[in-house]
């Protein structure tokens, strides 16, 4: 800012006092966090040691949070294993969510009063009762359907029989459990993402000449993705967590193998801790994830896309560094000239 | 135009409601081949809806529509109509550009693939030569230097203009233009034109419903005056546009001239 003669005027900035005492204020929380989490705890025993006939004896610590047993379950075979299992069920379970929920939500928009409707009585069943309860259920379906078979409706004409309690054993009654779940949450998502593309792309894409499957194809789903993204990778990080009610019907995932684990050594709060990070540390890679696939879906809806963290940290650092860095206008002003 | 070649659009006493209200109310008119008619009048006069009439993308509910010879929408059989699957309508509609005022370029795609998509998906072109294709027309409306642009990072006029290639890439043999610069700035509406005018004097069939009284006097070959669903007053635009005969024609170019 110059005055009238030239001279710079000197800005003083605003002082935030309420900024540095929320900031003070984060600090000491943080602090004692941190020292509760990595503090010792004595066991109410002593060890003593003879050292050149000099007898020593000093109170046995422990940590607080026994990180030496977490450490040692952490990669553990059993815990590995259920972490295996709690991946590979979120996985198929959010296929299967997002594969019906598209499907649920293209029907829902149908002008086919039938499909509609079926499509809402899906999704008001679906979301009306517990997750917990679907699982217990499809878990003990084999008691009111002995065999399933396939063939002419309404006849006794099958073309095949299977045994209901083979097909639902724990990890299948799981995976249908959740994703028939999921299916009716997607469906609200896709709905949602469909609903904001514009009607103009849709007359736009039959004035071409495509088909109503192509136009859902090719120009509605691309564009929805923008909308349904997001909320989608809150499902897959929420289902993550809802496969840990899969332990309850002998799904040895990763909460159900510390459940096993800590039945045997009574080690209940050093496993339960061992399943918690394994959780944080997928989230975060999900979280990642999530982040990148949005960036690739926002193409064109925004004019500069958005930047990566890694790129974000570059550009701090290079305002930084500019700040103190000492400037040299005569020499820059020669380098022009 | 000799008379015994089937004109490019014909319409006879189209009708169109929606839910109670009458939009085009027997509406008349007759498109010859290489010709460009403009559609002027006020708004909600039902100019777009009988442009949207023509493609199929509303349905006519009485009257006769003839787009080169055929029904739109049916097919006269045994002295019946049939109405025509939506795979025959999708045919049809390819052979007809459509140009909106709102642009509608498909936002998630480059411009080069705005102008490749309908060539690729629905003529079953190569990839390769749909965008040979593309490269020239986008080159024909002064826009070759951004095909790998995305339509948001776009002004007003060159989103038109990649909109005119788009519909040009599918080959048609009649073009529509729904107000094609009535959401554009001031200054961006000549470059629009000029593209147009280019396409009209290269022989294309165009109907184009616009508020642009001085391209209607200059391009047209015959200019329609709607007026609630009907068509109150037509024929050559100097004659139309300058000495109207009809009441309302004379107060509706007073208010826009």
């Amino acid at each position: 800012m110059t005055s009238d003669g030239g001279d710079a005027v000197k800005v003083v900035p605003v002082r935030h006092v309420g900024r540095w005492i929320a900031g003070a204020v984060m600090i000491v929380v943080v602090a004692m966090l941190v020292h509760t989490l990595f503090s010792k705890v004595s066991t109410g025993q002593t060890s003593c040691h003879t050292v050149n006939g000099l007898r020593t004896c000093h109170p046995v610590t422990n940590w607080r949070f026994s990180w030496n047993i977490v450490f040692h379950y952490f990669t553990s075979s059993e815990i590995l294993h259920g972490l295996l299992l709690t991946i590979e069920l979120t996985i198929l379970a959010m296929v299967m969510g997002i594969v019906l929920g598209i499907t649920i939500a293209v029907m829902r928009l149908s002008p086919n009063r039938l499909l509609s409707s079926t499509a809402w009585s899906y999704t008001w069943f679906f979301r009306g009762t517990p997750v917990y309860v679907q699982l217990l259920f499809w878990f003990n379906i084999s008691a009111i359907y002995q065999s399933l078979s396939i063939g002419i409706p309404f006849t006794h004409v099958a073309f095949l029989h299977i045994n209901a309690v083979s097909l639902f054993n724990p990890f299948r009654a799981a995976l249908i459990g959740l994703g028939l779940n999921e299916g009716a949450y997607m469906s609200e998502i896709a709905r949602s993402g469909l609903i904001a593309v514009d009607e103009g792309q849709i007359e736009a894409a039959s004035s071409l000449g495509m088909t109503r499957g192509q136009t859902l194809r090719l120009v509605v789903l691309p564009q929805a993705m923008r909308v349904i993204i997001p909320p989608t990778g809150n499902e897959v990080i929420s289902m993550l967590k809802t496969t840990s009610l899969a332990s309850a019907i002998s799904v040895v995932e990763v909460l159900g193998a510390a459940q096993n684990i800590y039945a045997a050594n009574y080690e209940v709060m050093p496993l339960l801790i061992t399943a918690s990070v394994w959780y944080l540390i997928i989230t975060t890679v999900l979280s990642i994830g999530q982040f990148y696939l949005e960036r690739h879906f926002a193409r064109g809806a925004q004019r500069t896309p958005p930047p990566t963290p890694i790129a974000r940290l570059r550009q701090d650092a290079r305002g930084i560094l500019a700040k103190f860095r000492t400037p040299r206008p005569a020499m820059t002003r020669e380098a022009s000239a | 135009m000799s008379v015994d070649v089937v004109p490019m659009v014909e319409a006879r006493a189209v009708c169109k409601h929606y839910s109670g209200i009458e939009v085009l109310k027997g509406v008349d008119l007759t498109v010859n081949r290489g010709e460009v008619t403009c559609l002027i009048g006020p708004s909600g006069s039902g100019k777009s809806t009988l442009l949207r009439c023509i493609n199929h993308l509303e349905k006519h509910d009485a009257g006769e529509l003839l787009v080169d010879g055929q029904l739109v929408g049916y097919e006269a059989r045994d002295g019946k109509l049939y109405e025509r699957s939506d795979k025959q309508i999708c045919v049809e509609r390819s052979r007809i550009g459509m140009v909106f005022q709102r642009f509608n370029l498909f936002q998630h795609l480059t411009v080069l693939d705005n102008v490749t998509i309908g060539q690729v998906k629905v003529k079953n072109v190569a990839p390769d030569a749909a965008a040979t294709r593309a490269r020239e027309l986008l080159a024909r409306v002064g826009l070759d230097a951004k095909e790998k642009n995305y339509p948001s990072q776009l002004s007003g006029g060159q989103q038109q203009r990649v909109a005119i290639a788009r519909a040009l890439a599918m080959e048609p043999k009649l073009m529509l233009f729904d107000e094609p610069t009535s959401a554009l700035d001031p200054e961006l509406v000549g470059e629009v034109l000029d593209v147009m005018k280019d396409l009209a004097r290269s022989g294309m069939t165009m109907i184009v419903v616009t508020h642009e009284m001085g391209f209607a006097r200059e391009v047209a070959d015959t200019v329609y005056f709607l007026d609630r669903g009907i068509i109150e007053e037509s024929g050559d635009p100097r004659q139309v546009l300058t000495a109207p005969s009809s009441e309302r024609l004379k107060s509706f170019l007073s208010k826009v001239l």
